[in-house]
């Protein structure tokens, strides 16, 4: 695959207008905002009770939405909305894995992870499912196809684990990544199954897992054992990587020979009262060594809460040799919940404010990078996924 | 055959019952998918499999298998499982 020119990015304007794309486990919401992020108008509910994954705004248009679905009884299915969610229409062809010869037959349960694809290449989407598997679409959304390299190879599958191994519901391909420079430089990590990375717009893998560490007593050489939450690209340095683990925070710079690139663990600098645990990974916009976090509970039995009840984000402003706790407006305590992986982001103003939403329904501005917490809704069903959109 | 929609797939078919045909369960919804598209994704997998809480009535009788002979005069519900509690 030829490598597409990328057009270049700039801040948003503070004359955006912005849109929460808010996916929850019973439907999905667009908050949108004025250009000041003071007023805001709630869209909403769509799908009332289905489950969404994820909602997605296509940048390259700025008005085609795609909404991840499925409900407690039906199949999975992407839906698609070309006037920004006036009108849905259900995909021709959801992700459905095919037959891999040799292989125990699988079926996608959920499409989770919706990643547009390259500028340069109009329509292209990646979807991450549970069971892990890959999928690529090249016509908005509207048919998908599996990406054999990964669903059905037999070096991949012992990596994926079953549906019995570790996240709750169910193990979750995710952070697909598509490097702005290059549309065949891809990306994505696995919830059971390490950081994989293509050269070659996914005709053949390699594994990124050297640094990562693992649960104690495992052996780390094993890719299966492996358990990355979330990977960010830096929009202003596309050779830095910021990942919360399962086992930690890290960051990874790379080199000119990928065999050598190695992750850091910089989330041994948190609190150690806090540790470096969480599901989100924020970055900043313009600034590569300023990223975020939201640490939760992982000692014991894993309570997946708000550490001590108290929640906060966590910043870095120099790439991870320290952090600063970022708490003001957030509950000071009794506050049980946490962010899942999808929930927190971040916009593109110069300076930009946070999002995120919880497991409790809530979703939250933070302005100024996070410095001032405020609620922006309550009493939403339990939030999976919050995403920004900038609309001129 | 007289087919009895959920609600749930009203979305599709925007009525129930439907007529629909097949000698087999997977016939019919080979036809359903044909008057219906999409219909069939949400029930069956790409494994030829009943989805995990979806069942199916014929003749008040519920069966799994795709395979399943369907008579002329059978009547077939489909139904959303009940999960109880």
């Amino acid at each position: 695959m030829s490598t597409v020119r990328t057009p270049r990015r700039t801040p948003a304007s503070s004359a955006t207008a912005l849109v929460l794309l808010v996916a929850t486990r019973k439907g999905a919401w667009l908050w949108h905002g004025d250009a000041r992020r003071k007023a805001w108008r709630v869209d909403g509910p769509h799908f009332l009770g289905h489950v969404v994954s994820q909602l997605a705004l296509d940048p390259r248009d700025g008005r085609t939405l795609l909404a991840a679905v499925k409900t407690g009884h039906l199949g999975p299915t992407i839906f698609r909305s070309t006037d920004f969610g006036r009108r849905w229409k259900e995909a021709s062809k959801p992700p459905a894995f095919a037959n891999a010869p040799g292989l125990p037959a699988r079926a996608v349960d959920h499409s989770f992870w919706l990643t547009p694809g390259h500028p340069g290449q109009p329509g292209s989407w990646y979807a991450g499912t549970s069971p892990q598997g890959l999928f690529r679409s090249d016509d908005g959304g509207d048919t998908w196809q599996p990406i054999a390299s990964v669903n059905d190879s037999a070096t991949f599958r012992p990596w994926m684990g079953t549906q019995q191994d570790g996240t709750p519901d169910g193990p979750k391909l995710h952070s697909v990544i598509v490097d702005p420079r290059d549309p065949a430089h891809l990306l994505f990590g696995m919830s059971g199954g390490g950081v994989h990375e293509s050269f070659d717009g996914g005709g053949s893998w390699h594994t990124l897992i050297q640094g990562l560490e693992v649960v104690e007593g495992f052996d780390a050489s094993d890719v299966s054992f492996h358990d990355p939450h979330c990977i960010r690209q830096c929009p202003s340095n596309p050779d830095r990587y910021y990942q919360q683990n399962h086992c930690g925070i890290y960051r990874l710079d790379r080199s000119v020979d990928p065999a050598t690139d190695r992750w850091v663990r910089i989330g041994r600098k948190m609190p150690k009262r806090v540790g470096d645990s969480g599901f989100p990974m924020v970055v900043h916009p313009h600034d590569a060594d300023c990223a975020w976090v939201f640490p939760m509970d992982s000692q014991t039995v894993w309570p997946r809460t708000a550490i001590a009840g108290k929640p906060a984000a966590y910043v870095t402003r120099n790439a991870g040799r320290s952090w600063q706790r970022l708490d003001d407006g957030l509950p000071a305590e009794q506050a049980w919940w946490t962010v899942k992986r999808q929930a927190m982001t971040s916009d593109t103003r110069p300076t930009p404010a946070l999002y995120l939403g919880t497991t409790s329904g809530e979703l939250w501005i933070g302005h100024d990078e996070g410095a001032r917490w405020k609620p922006l809704a309550r009493h939403l069903p339990e939030i999976y996924a919050v995403d920004v959109a900038e609309r001129a | 055959m007289k087919v009895l929609v959920p609600g749930a797939l009203h979305h599709y078919t925007k009525r129930s019952p439907v007529q629909a045909e097949g000698a087999t369960l997977g016939e019919l919804f080979d036809d359903l998918e044909r008057q219906f598209p999409g219909l069939a994704f949400r029930v069956v997998d790409e494994r030829q499999q009943l989805r995990p809480n979806m069942r199916v009535f014929v003749s008040g009788r519920g069966v799994r298998d795709l395979a399943h002979p369907l008579r002329p005069d059978d009547e077939v519900a489909l139904v959303l499982a009940l999960s109880g509690g």
